[in-house]
């Protein structure tokens, strides 16, 4: 890349050796950066930087750099995914920043998402969630064909939005009370929106909600936080459907 | 054939191989399967509907992937979507054509039996997708959506916005987790598996480490299954996840599994092109924007205009214009060539002159048009006509149109896009017979990890297929053949030597790396080794270059394992540590890559040999010579010896590849 243009910035960033130990800030200047650079790629250039100068490079997670694994996980200058919207980490691109900036970079602060190294946390608290009922129970073999089942369009359409949740957690870091009500009502609204999901449709509320509370996770006041930094817009109309589905499945268990 | 490969593709005629199959194959009854072990390592497409379905049906499995999460698993980022013989469109599909097509994309060089055994059990993965509430794209009368894919004449592809293999693996994910939340499944995420441990001549068993703790841990198993993806990786940059490697697959290949048409590489067309030294990955715009995208170059050698002001009367539609039957919906190997002989040529766009245009302006007319009839606009002008029309685009493919703004930081909805191909897919990878199953007896591969179903060179939206269908439909029935005499196997605990003998050559090579104490970084190493990858057997290859390739390759192994330096300790959680080894593996196959090419005197599908070539630049097959599988028997470092499986085609007549 031309060296035209370059950026001389200053990042702080966030080092902790494991979950046992406390963290810290650290300062790193970095130099010559290209606006076409993704942020990602700026942490590759200041890693090569430190293993070159024997230094050990910062960990952090990442893997398809293409915004669907859902694993980079920065918080960036007080934002999950950093200061554009309907983006992750990995999409954000150099150009985003001035010349001169500093950038404080840390990792998703939740109870339930434990610090492993550095940037990278453990998320495996939403896996447990989904475990716990975010599926239609139907066994590989039992399917009949597809076209039997006949979807409104426009109830399709709902439902792959909300199944657009990439599970990379940014919804708890922006929360003040670190709630995943938003991912966890991304999967229920899925699949009760959907003919398929309905026959399980109290359970699994009442399952996943349970576990969601069981890993630490906070509760909501409503106030957007998740909706404005979800790298996929997912809508906080999830939210609303989620508390109709508790709600009825209280209701209905109560009849019993 | 050789005597060490038998492909075991049943007797009979080809429609009936498969059910004949499943009524006469070994079962094993639910009590003896509770006490059965499997081991998964991978969790995308393939490894998560083969541990979801196995868990249910009564074996105990454990699962392995080195992402945080099994839905990290690289499946996700599968873009356009999902083929299955169903003909909804009613427009002439059928198994045989599926089958048909396949063998003919893959260019000749696939086995008849297992793709005939894909085109059939493709309806079922929509059927059993659609059950589990995966949210595909469907018409207004409720019924699912289908889209073309290159290759064909027929819509046979189901898909979820450009979100296709992220609907399908969350569907496959949630199938795992469900088993996993009964008990049935153990999951082991975070962990990387670095050998496959052999007890008296059979797969029972694997180290694995532990990435957060840095422990290495022994797990029995009575089978193993890689699905472990593609290594399309060893090119450095390529559309693949940062973390997708071949090293499971390389150990296997090291402890006796063959690895079968490593140099099989397929070149996607459409991919955003590189901007620079920093680039880390590639990143791909869906095959399924050719459905309306048009490509073309300029007509004027080094024209340096904006794509949107040149009439169009001085574009050239090369596609359109070589290949008028299937026009920008030629197979990916052709059109890969096709965009690189314009730019070799000098006519290619944008700064680095290594691009063509992918170009969306007629397509935002024609849907224009529609939606202006629909909503009975009469006389609209042609701006509103515009307006509609992107509005439809975008509802078709507006997650591919926002990525593409965010990396170039142009929009494409105004300018065409600027299009080059990439790295994407690996049609190469360990041989199995009909069961899956490798050279090692209780070892298989599933998904892109075996060689098995595309040939040269795979058709878009059947890496999904094949992945949904080896993990849901097939391995459920052919393990029993196998499992169904192991059910007198106890447990084997993991103190016998051979996990002790493993777990010890796992470490010696963790204590190697630090012990070097060099220089340069892991990705030092990585991309050196891509440039001679992409430089030499890379879109076109010849003997000379790849003979040169070799030397070079043997000569960066040497540096690699004389000067690397690895950062950290083994105890932790080190990224490094995790890149080196996998990065080690990668040369070690690269080398094998550019034999295999080197070897095959013929250009077929992905693999393109200068030499070989007709004369409008079409790639000539040498079938008296090369319709045949090759597999490589490792016998130790830069030592290979090659075995044939001869490919029979008993229902397809052989023939020239023809999309003209």
């Amino acid at each position: 890349m031309s060296h035209e243009g370059g950026m001389n910035l200053t990042l702080k960033v966030w080092k902790q050796k494991n979950s046992k130990t406390e963290g810290h800030l650290e300062t790193y200047p970095v130099s010559d950066i290209s606006p076409d650079m993704s942020f990602l790629e700026m942490f590759d250039v200041l890693n090569e930087k430190l293993i070159s100068t024997g230094k050990e490079p910062i960990a952090f997670d990442h893997d398809c750099r293409e915004g669907i694994c859902g694993m980079c996980s920065m918080h960036i200058n007080g934002r999950p995914h950093g200061p554009k919207g309907g983006i992750t980490t990995c999409q954000l691109h150099m150009r985003s920043f001035k010349d001169g900036d500093t950038i404080v970079v840390e990792p998703w602060r939740a109870a339930a998402f434990p610090v492993v190294k550095d940037l990278v946390v453990d998320r495996s608290s939403f896996d447990r969630i989904i475990a716990a009922g975010g599926y239609v129970s139907v066994n590989t073999g039992n399917a009949k064909d597809a076209n039997n089942i006949l979807i409104p369009k426009t109830d399709a359409d709902d439902a792959f939005n909300a199944a657009a949740c990439i599970g990379c957690g940014a919804c708890v870091a922006a929360c003040k009370n670190a709630s995943a009500m938003l991912f966890v009502s991304a999967k229920i609204s899925q699949l009760s929106l959907l003919p398929q999901g309905q026959i399980e449709r109290t359970s699994r509320a009442e399952n996943m909600i349970a576990v969601m509370d069981e890993e630490g996770f906070g509760n909501c006041t409503n106030t957007g936080a998740c909706e404005a930094e979800c790298p996929k817009e997912i809508s906080l109309e999830n939210i609303a459907r989620m508390n109709r589905e508790f709600f009825s499945a209280k209701v209905l268990a109560n009849k019993k | 054939m050789s005597s060490k490969l038998n492909s075991k593709i049943p007797a009979g005629p080809i429609e009936q191989k498969w059910s004949e199959y499943k009524g006469h194959c070994k079962l094993v009854n639910p009590a003896n399967k509770r006490s059965l072990e499997i081991i998964v390592v991978g969790s995308g497409l393939a490894g998560a509907s083969a541990a979801s379905s196995l868990a249910e049906m009564g074996y105990k499995v454990k699962v392995f992937c080195f992402q945080d999460s099994p839905r990290r698993a690289h499946s996700i980022a599968a873009q356009g979507g999902i083929n299955a013989a169903k003909n909804y469109q009613n427009d002439g599909d059928s198994v045989y054509r599926l089958f048909y097509d396949t063998i003919k994309g893959g260019d000749y060089r696939a086995r008849e039996g297992n793709v005939h055994r894909l085109a059939e059990v493709s309806g079922n993965i929509i059927d059993q997708c659609v059950a589990q509430g995966v949210p595909f794209a469907r018409e207004y009368g409720g019924t699912l959506s289908n889209r073309s894919f290159g290759g064909t004449q027929v819509q046979r592809t189901f898909y979820a916005a450009g979100q296709t293999g992220q609907q399908l693996l969350l569907g496959a994910y949630s199938a795992l987790q469900r088993q996993v939340g009964m008990g049935a499944v153990t999951l082991c995420a975070r962990h990387e598996m670095l050998d496959v441990v052999m007890i008296d001549g059979k797969a029972r068993g694997i180290i694995a480490r532990d990435l957060i703790s840095g422990k290495l841990e022994s797990h029995f198993g009575h089978a193993v299954l890689l699905c472990t993806g593609g290594y399309g990786n060893v090119f450095y940059l390529s559309t693949n996840a940062m973390g997708s490697n071949v090293t499971a697959a390389w150990k296997a290949h090291r402890r006796g599994a063959f690895m079968a048409n490593p140099c099989y590489t397929q070149i996607h067309p459409t991919c955003i092109p590189v901007s620079g030294d920093h680039q880390s990955k590639l990143t791909l715009m869906s095959e399924s924007l050719r459905n309306d995208g048009r490509i073309w170059v300029p007509k004027k050698e080094g024209d340096t205009r904006a794509g949107n002001t040149i009439p169009e009367d001085e574009r050239d539609y090369y596609l359109e214009r070589r290949y008028p039957a299937f026009g920008n919906l030629v197979p990916r190997d052709v059109a890969s060539r096709a965009a690189k002989e314009r730019c070799d040529a000098g006519f290619g766009v944008g700064k680095s002159k290594l691009a063509v245009f992918l170009d969306f302006a007629a397509a935002f007319e024609r849907y224009g048009k529609v939606e202006a009839n629909k909503k009975g606009m009469h006389s609209p002008s042609k701006e509103e006509i515009i307006a509609l029309g992107k509005d439809v685009v975008k509802e078709k493919y507006g997650n591919l149109f926002d990525m593409y703004k965010q990396i170039t930081g142009e929009n494409p909805y105004e300018v065409p896009m600027r299009i080059y191909p990439a790295v994407h897919y690996t049609m190469g990878g360990l041989w199995v017979d009909y069961n899956l199953m490798t050279t090692i007896p209780g070892l298989y591969a599933l998904g892109e990890a075996n060689f098995s179903d595309h040939g040269a060179n795979r058709l878009g939206a059947s890496a999904l297929m094949q992945g949904l269908a080896d993990g849901y439909f097939v391995i459920p029935y052919t393990i029993g053949e196998y499992l169904a005499d192991e059910i007198r196997t106890k447990a084997i605990p993991t103190d016998h030597p051979a996990f002790a003998e493993a777990e010890k050559n796992v470490q010696d090579t963790i204590d190697k790396f630090f012990s070097i104490k060099g220089t340069k970084s892991v990705d030092h190493f990585h991309k050196r080794l891509g440039k001679i990858m992409w430089d030499k057997c890379g879109m076109a290859r010849n003997a000379k270059g790849l003979t040169e390739a070799i030397g070079e390759i043997q000569q960066l192994r040497k540096e690699f394992w004389s000067d690397l330096r690895v950062t950290g300790d083994a105890n932790e959680f080190n990224p490094e540590l995790e890149k080196a080894g996998r990065v080690a593996d990668f040369i070690e196959l690269g080398e094998l890559m550019c034999k295999d090419a080197l070897h095959r005197n013929e250009s077929c599908g992905g693999h393109f040999r200068e030499e070989y070539q007709e004369d409008g630049g079409e790639a000539k097959r040498n079938d008296e010579e090369f319709k045949y599988v090759a597999a490589w028997e490792f016998k130790g470092v830069s030592d290979w010896e090659l075995n044939k499986e001869e490919l029979n085609y008993e229902n397809i007549k052989i023939a020239a590849r023809n999309y003209k």
